[in-house]
């Protein structure tokens, strides 16, 4: 992997075209949906100039095929979006294109973000950076894939459910989903709001902090974003962890559990105080995510019609049919598959018991990690409950592949922070990621901790 | 309980705008069975007088000034984005 401080001090055409050449090469891999030579060398040679200069000048990166960019297409991965160049640009973008970093394309997904293995793009799977008979993990799959490839020294990429911190554990590189509301998600294509993050997935600690600093921040364009709160740090006030029971059963891979009592090992030996924690709620919270979540995707997505932007059907005749079957063209099978459970969930009848129960759970898990914090500063546990799995192992399962979630929902059920960081690799050669979740707003506490786990 | 039929999936996907098809619907009606069997293990949760909780930012009533905001953006680039165009204006099938 590469470094952002290889990128500091050196040309930046020069940074931009070894990059854009080392993303061509790894082809096979298909993490990447589009380059843009053009618009990223004209960058490049303004940074050359002296005309922009900034924490990260010259610095290539790729961005989620979410991220509405300038330069090129913003697919979301989906037929619907195959087309379309976006006239405006994302908040996270622009802020770190203002430090002079420079996007060099776009990096593939579950179509909209729906998933968690990066199969469900319409433009083919990603492949594992280890193992390519192996998914890459997602939605973000193709942003891990490219910083493990060492393409890029970060790339971005966008966690709802879990979708930066498990590609981020399956390709060994550090994830960071913040707190809700620390970065403004302007401009980037929504899934579910009540838990849509924005975050970055990098080789180290210390640059994965750098680029959270840049983006974090209130947005007058993103409502709910918070008064800036993140202060990076060396020193964590981290004091007591605890291993989370429910996440270290039977039912997740030995090696995975090994790995991850051994990282706990590594933060006992800086000093930090080791305990055990249960969650009761945490049982409830992966069900109630998948009512909460498709509740929402199914509104979001109420505004691919067909009409204002992206692709209209060509054999639509009527007003009904421009809706009908632009969608039904557009989307991939599950982005259908959450728009019906959605519509579902929301109608009346039901409502009380599918939506409104989840949104109660919620509450009641939310009070569970409250309690937890009151003795501890932060909670640890793996990210999956295994590694990478084979590419189609679990396509023709939704309930299967939604398991592969189940240790990244709650937090993001509850808009906490929380972090991936590779911990190890199997006997198989597979990289593993430990989760690291903390209080809202302690995203620095978090990071800081996580570079003594690094020592 | 949930029983889910192809005519529910096609009343669903009615309602959400998705014109599926007939063998879509049979596939789909079998995925959404099994999902929906596994979220109603939260049935058995004891959630009475709990208040729901539907966003957790803690935040309320933000407002900005009431002002245009162009995003920088012309109206010929956001049309430029739309499928048909005709004299300034987004054109779609007649409606009436």
């Amino acid at each position: 992997m590469v470094k952002i401080s290889d990128f500091l001090g050196t040309s930046a055409v020069e940074n931009v075209t070894r990059a854009l050449s080392l993303a061509r090469d790894n082809e096979r891999f298909n993490a990447i949906l589009s380059l843009s030579d053009d618009c990223a060398l004209e960058r490049a040679a303004k940074v050359d100039a002296g005309e922009v200069t900034g924490r990260l000048a010259g610095v290539p990166f790729i961005a989620k095929d979410n991220f509405l960019t300038f330069g090129g297409t913003t697919t979301a991965a989906s037929d619907f979006l195959k087309n379309f160049e976006s006239p405006i640009q994302a908040t996270a973008i622009e802020k770190l294109e203002a430090e002079g970093a420079i996007c060099i394309g776009k990096a593939n997904l579950d179509a909209f973000a729906h998933g968690g293995s990066t199969e469900n793009s319409a433009f083919g799977p990603t492949k594992n950076a280890y193992d390519d008979t192996r998914v890459a993990g997602g939605s973000s799959g193709g942003s891990a894939v490219v910083v493990a490839l060492g393409i890029v020294p970060f790339a971005l990429g966008t966690d709802t459910g879990g979708s930066i911190r498990q590609p981020a554990s399956f390709n060994g590189v550090v994830g960071v989903k913040p707190t809700y509301g620390m970065v403004s998600r302007f401009g980037v294509v929504a899934m579910a709001s009540s838990t849509d993050t924005i975050g970055v997935l990098a080789g180290d600690i210390s640059d994965a902090e750098l680029v959270m600093d840049i983006m974090s921040g209130q947005d007058a364009r993103d409502m709910t974003t918070l008064p800036d709160f993140f202060t990076p740090s060396e020193e964590t006030t981290v004091k007591r962890v605890a291993v989370i029971k429910e996440f270290m059963t039977d039912a997740v891979d030995p090696e995975v559990r090994e790995i991850t009592e051994r990282y706990v090992d590594t933060l006992r030996a800086q000093g930090i105080e080791v305990g055990e924690v249960s969650l009761p709620m945490l049982k409830y919270a992966h069900p109630a995510y998948y009512i909460v979540m498709p509740a929402e995707v199914s509104s979001n997505l109420a505004r691919f019609d067909g009409v204002r932007y992206g692709e209209r059907s060509s054999e639509a005749k009527t007003l009904d049919e421009v809706y009908g079957l632009s969608r039904e063209h557009g989307f991939m099978e599950e982005n259908k598959r959450r728009i019906i459970i959605g519509s579902y969930v929301l109608s009346s009848g039901y409502f009380d018991a599918y939506y409104m129960k989840a949104q109660k759970a919620r509450t009641l898990l939310i009070q569970d990690f409250n309690k937890a914090f009151d003795s501890y500063d932060a909670l640890i546990g793996p990210v999956a409950p295994d590694p990478a799995f084979k590419l189609g192992e679990n396509t023709s399962d939704p309930v299967k592949m939604y398991m592969a979630d189940t240790m990244t929902v709650p937090a993001s059920l509850a808009g906490l922070p929380a972090l991936s960081v590779p911990a190890g690799v199997t006997e198989a050669g597979l990289p593993v990621g430990v989760q690291i979740i903390g209080q809202r707003q302690s995203d620095a506490a978090l990071l800081a901790l996580a570079k003594r786990g690094e020592q | 309980m949930t029983d889910i039929t192809t005519t529910d999936v096609q009343r669903l996907a009615h309602l959400s705008s998705l014109q599926l098809s007939d063998e879509e619907a049979v596939t789909l009606s079998d995925d959404i069975k099994n999902i929906l069997s596994y979220i109603e293990q939260l049935s058995e949760l004891d959630t009475d007088g709990v208040e729901p909780t539907y966003q957790v930012t803690d935040l309320q009533n933000v407002w900005r000034d009431d002002v245009v905001d162009t995003y920088g953006v012309d109206r010929d680039a956001l049309l430029a984005s739309a499928p048909d165009i005709e004299a300034h204006q987004i054109k779609v099938p007649k409606v009436l």
